[in-house]
C-alpha cells in the first residue's frame, strides 16, 4: 500500500492533476489511465526514476471496446523488481487516429509486443523500428483480434503473395575485401529450430552480421478462440501453449480466473497442482537441456533423461487420462482426485530422477568440450536481460534473483523450503547450470508437498463455479439444473480486469484477462515468457558464428506453441 | 521483488584434470559403458518397448475413442440433450434429436437421430464425458486410430454405440464416483498384445 502511495506521489510530482495521467480506483494492481501524448515521457520516468524503478516491461497488448468513443486501449504492464511493485498503464486511442508513440526507445521489451498489438488490432506505434506483422502472414487483411473480425474467417496465403525475405536480405552489399556476404535462411523446419521458427542471417564468412527472426508458423488464434468459448473451455487450449509443461499453463490460467472470481481451490487441489507443476517444470528443463545438448552433438544425455520424462508423463496420464494435453485443471480445483497410489508413484520418481540427473551431470557438467562450446556464448548482462523483458531461468542465469514463486507466492509456495538458483555467468553454460539446479529444487519441493497431501475435496463446492458431483446430477433435479446452466452459459466472472501470473518453466507466464461479466472471456492476453526471451535473440546473434547460434537457441527453450499461440 | 534465498551456481574454474580433456571423457565413457553393458546382459536400462508387438499399459483413465453406452435393450442411453455438444471446446460433436416413439416411459422422450463425432477434430479433453448427465458417453482406451480420409473420421451412431457387454469394453475415462479406480505402477508394466513369434 505504501508503495502505491509512493508511486502516485512521485508521478504527481512530474505530471500534476490534468496533465494526462490519472489513477484508476480499485483493482488488484495499481492502474493509470494515460494520455498517449505524455506516454513516452511517463515511460522514461517510470524506468529511470529510482523512486519508481519500473525496469521490467512485462506486456503490451491491445483491447477492443467497439461501443466506446475511444475504441481501442493499449495496456502496458510493468514491474519493479527492487520495490516489488507492479503497475498497469491504459492508453485509450480513437479508431480514426490509431497511433500511439512507441516505448521501444525506453524498454526494448516492447519490440515484439508492440508488433503483435499492431498485427492484431492495427494500432500503429510511432517510432517503432520494424513495425510489421508478427503472428499473421504479411498478406493478411484486417486485424484478427478486433471484435468485428469473424472468428470463422480463413485467410490463406497464396504463393505469389509471399514476401519471405526482409528488405536488407535482398541487397547484396560487398564488404571491404570485395567479397559478397551471404544470406542464409534457417528454418522454418530446421532441426535446430525447436519448432517452426525461421531465421534469416547475413553471413560474413562464418560470422553473422545481421539477423532477423520470423515467427507465427504455429499461430493457432488462442486468444481469438478464447473469446468464443466459456471460461472452462479455454483450459484445453492452454495445454497447447507450452506443451512441454502443459500442466503449468492450466494452473496459471485457473489461478488468474479464480482471483477474479474470488474463490480458491481446496488445499488438496493446491498441493496436487503444486506437485504436478513442479514435475512439469522438471520435464520442461529436461527437454530444454536434452535438446540443447542434442543440438551440440551430445545425444546420450538426451536419451537417458527422457526416461524421467516418460515416467512423469505416465504419472500425469494416470491422474487425468492424457499424457501431453492434460486438461486436468478446472477453475476452482481439479477435474477429479488423483489415483490412490499416486504418492507411491511420486516417491518412485523422486528416487529415480536424481540418478538420471547424476548420470547426465557426470557426462556433461565438467566436460571441457561442452564448456568450450557454451561458456561465453550468448552472454547478456543483467541490465540488458531486464530491459528485454526476460524472466525465469534465463534471467536468473544473468544474476537477477527474481522468481514469481518467491516474490508473489501462490499455491502456498511461501510455506515451502526451497532456494532460487542464480548464476552470474549470463551465458549458455550458466543457463544450463541454473536449470540443473532448478530440477533439484523442484524435487525438494515435490518431496515436501507429498508429505502435506491431506485427504479432502479437490474442487470447490460452489455450483456457480464447479460442476456438481455426478451422483447428484444423476439423482437431484437442482444439481441437474446447475449442471446444465454451467455448461450452457458458463460461469459468470465479475466484470473487470485482472493480470494473473505464475512462474512457468520459462519464466513469468501472465494472463491479462478482461471480463464483461458474461460466461465467456471478453479478452485474454497471454504473456508468454519465451516471446520476450526470443525477441532478444536476433540482436544477440550479431558477431556470433552459426554454430554458436544453435547453441544459444537451445538454451532459451523456445517453445513455438507458446511463442505463436 | 528480488529474493535473497538463493543458491549460487556459478561455473567453477576448470581444474587441471578437467583441462586435460581425457579424464572427463573417460568418466563419461564409464557411464555410457555401464549403461551399455547393463543393457547387453540384463536389459537393465532399456526403457523402450518393441511397439506394436509389446505395448505399455495405460491407466483406466486414458482418454481414447468415445463409446456411446447402450441400455439393456440395445438402444443408446443418450437422450439427445446436447450437453456434450455444448461442452465440446473443439465443436466436433453433432447431434440431431428426434422423438422416441418406442419409449415405454416418460423418462426417455428423445433420442439421437444423428450423433456424429469428428475424431480428427476432437482434442480428447473428456469434457463431453464430464458434461453427460446420463453417463451415455464415455471414453475407451482405444487410442490408435487410423483413417483413409477425413470423411471416414466422422463416426456416427453405428460406430460409436457400445458393442458387446459392458465388462468387456476396454473402458477409459468415465465418471468417477467413490474411490478412483485407476491403478498406476511405475515404471509402467508392458503387456504383449499378441504372443511374440
Amino acid at each position: 500500500m505504501e508503495n502505491r502511495e509512493q508511486t502516485v506521489a512521485v508521478i504527481r510530482n512530474i505530471f500534476p492533476e490534468g496533465a494526462g495521467v490519472e489513477e484508476l480506483p480499485g483493482g488488484e494492481m495499481q492502474a493509470f489511465r494515460v494520455d498517449r501524448r505524455v506516454l513516452p515521457e511517463l515511460a522514461r520516468h517510470l524506468k529511470n526514476d529510482p523512486a519508481l524503478d519500473f525496469k521490467l516491461l512485462l506486456d503490451v497488448c491491445g483491447v477492443d471496446y467497439p461501443g466506446r468513443d475511444e475504441r481501442f486501449e493499449v495496456v502496458y504492464h510493468a514491474a519493479s523488481l527492487e520495490r516489488g511493485q507492479r503497475i498497469r498503464l491504459r492508453v485509450p486511442v480513437r479508431e480514426d487516429d490509431l497511433v500511439v508513440p512507441s516505448v521501444y526507445g525506453v524498454w526494448r521489451a516492447a519490440d515484439w509486443f508492440e508488433r503483435e498489438a499492431f498485427d492484431m488490432f492495427g494500432i500503429r506505434f510511432e517510432g517503432h523500428p520494424n513495425l510489421k506483422r508478427i503472428l499473421c502472414h504479411q498478406a493478411f487483411q484486417g486485424h484478427a483480434l478486433r471484435k468485428d473480425y469473424d472468428p470463422g474467417q480463413r485467410w490463406l496465403l497464396r504463393e505469389a503473395e509471399q514476401d519471405d525475405m526482409p528488405a536488407w536480405a535482398k541487397e547484396h552489399p560487398e564488404d571491404a575485401d570485395h567479397f559478397e556476404t551471404q544470406v542464409l535462411n534457417l528454418g522454418p523446419s530446421h532441426p535446430a529450430t525447436h519448432g517452426t521458427l525461421r531465421m534469416v542471417v547475413r553471413l560474413d564468412g562464418e560470422i553473422i552480421t545481421k539477423a532477423e527472426v520470423e515467427i507465427g508458423y504455429l499461430h493457432r488464434c488462442f486468444e481469438k478462440m478464447a473469446e468464443s468459448h466459456t471460461w472452462n473451455q479455454v483450459i484445453p487450449y492452454t495445454d497447447r501453449l507450452n506443451y512441454c509443461s502443459a500442466m503449468m499453463n492450466g494452473v496459471g490460467y485457473a489461478l488468474a480466473v479464480e482471483n477474479m472470481l474470488g474463490v480458491s481451490a481446496p488445499p488438496r487441489a493446491q498441493t496436487i497442482r503444486l506437485i504436478l507443476s513442479e514435475l512439469s517444470r522438471i520435464m520442461d528443463h529436461i527437454v530444454d537441456i536434452g535438446a540443447n545438448l542434442n543440438d551440440l552433438g551430445a545425444m546420450t544425455p538426451f536419451l537417458y533423461m527422457y526416461e524421467a520424462r516418460e515416467e512423469i508423463y505416465s504419472l500425469l496420464e494416470a491422474c487425468c487420462g492424457s499424457r501431453l494435453t492434460m486438461s486436468y485443471v478446472r477453475i476452482g480445483g481439479l477435474s477429479h482426485d488423483v489415483p490412490h497410489d499416486f504418492a507411491d508413484s511420486v516417491r518412485y520418481l523422486l528416487k529415480r530422477i536424481p540418478t538420471l540427473i547424476g548420470d547426465m551431470e557426470t557426462l556433461i557438467t565438467e566436460n571441457r568440450i561442452f564448456r568450450d562450446r557454451t561458456e561465453g556464448i550468448g552472454r547478456l548482462s543483467a541490465e540488458d536481460a531486464v530491459d528485454w523483458g526476460w524472466t525465469g531461468p534465463c534471467l536468473r542465469a544473468c544474476g537477477v534473483a527474481y522468481d514469481v514463486r518467491k516474490a508473489y507466492p501462490y499455491l502456498g509456495y511461501e510455506t515451502y523450503d526451497f532456494k532460487v538458483p542464480v548464476s552470474h555467468a549470463g551465458d549458455t553454460y550458466g543457463r544450463y547450470l541454473v536449470r540443473v539446479e532448478e530440477i533439484k529444487q523442484s524435487l525438494a519441493l515435490v518431496e515436501q508437498a507429498l508429505g502435506r497431501l491431506e485427504p479432502g475435496p479437490v474442487i470447490v463446492d460452489d455450483h456457480n463455479v464447479a460442476l456438481p458431483p455426478k451422483e447428484k446430477v444423476y439423482t437431484e433435479m437442482e444439481s441437474l439444473i446447475w449442471h446444465f446452466k454451467l455448461i450452457m452459459e458458463g460461469m459468470k466472472v465479475p466484470a473487470g480486469e485482472g493480470y494473473g501470473f505464475s512462474e512457468g518453466a520459462n519464466g513469468e507466464l501472465g494472463y491479462y484477462i478482461v471480463s464483461d461479466g458474461g460466461g465467456k472471456p471478453y479478452r485474454i492476453k497471454v504473456r508468454p515468457p519465451c516471446f520476450a526471451i526470443f525477441q532478444a535473440y536476433p540482436h544477440m546473434l550479431e558477431g556470433n558464428t552459426v554454430s554458436d547460434a544453435v547453441a544459444m537457441l537451445g538454451s532459451f527453450n523456445v517453445i513455438a506453441g507458446e511463442l505463436d499461440r | 521483488m528480488m529474493t535473497r534465498d538463493v543458491v549460487v551456481c556459478d561455473p567453477k574454474p576448470l581444474g587441471t584434470l578437467q583441462r586435460f580433456y581425457l579424464v572427463e571423457v573417460a568418466k563419461g565413457l564409464a557411464v555410457t559403458l555401464r549403461h551399455f553393458l547393463g543393457n547387453l546382459f540384463a536389459r537393465k536400462y532399456t526403457v523402450t518397448v518393441e511397439w506394436p508387438e509389446v505395448k505399455r499399459e495405460y491407466s483406466e483413465r486414458l482418454r481414447g475413442r468415445h463409446i456411446l453406452l447402450a441400455r439393456p435393450d440395445g438402444s443408446p442411453r443418450c437422450v439427445a440433450c446436447y450437453m456434450c455438444e455444448e461442452a465440446c471446446p473443439a465443436e466436433c460433436i453433432h447431434i440431431e434429436a428426434e422423438e422416441d416413439p418406442a419409449s415405454p416411459t416418460i423418462e426417455y422422450e428423445k433420442r439421437p437421430k444423428v450423433f456424429t463425432i469428428d475424431l480428427l477434430r476432437c482434442v480428447y479433453c473428456g469434457f463431453c464425458v464430464d458434461a453427460c448427465p446420463k453417463e451415455a458417453i464415455v471414453m475407451s482406451r482405444t487410442h490408435e486410430m487410423a483413417f483413409a480420409g477425413r470423411a471416414e473420421a466422422v463416426v456416427g451412431l453405428d460406430q460409436l454405440l457400445q458393442k458387446g457387454p459392458y465388462e468387456q469394453l476396454d473402458l477409459g475415462y468415465r465418471p468417477y464416483y467413490g474411490a478412483p479406480r485407476s491403478r498406476i505402477e511405475l515404471p509402467i508394466p508392458v503387456r504383449a498384445s499378441q504372443p511374440p513369434r
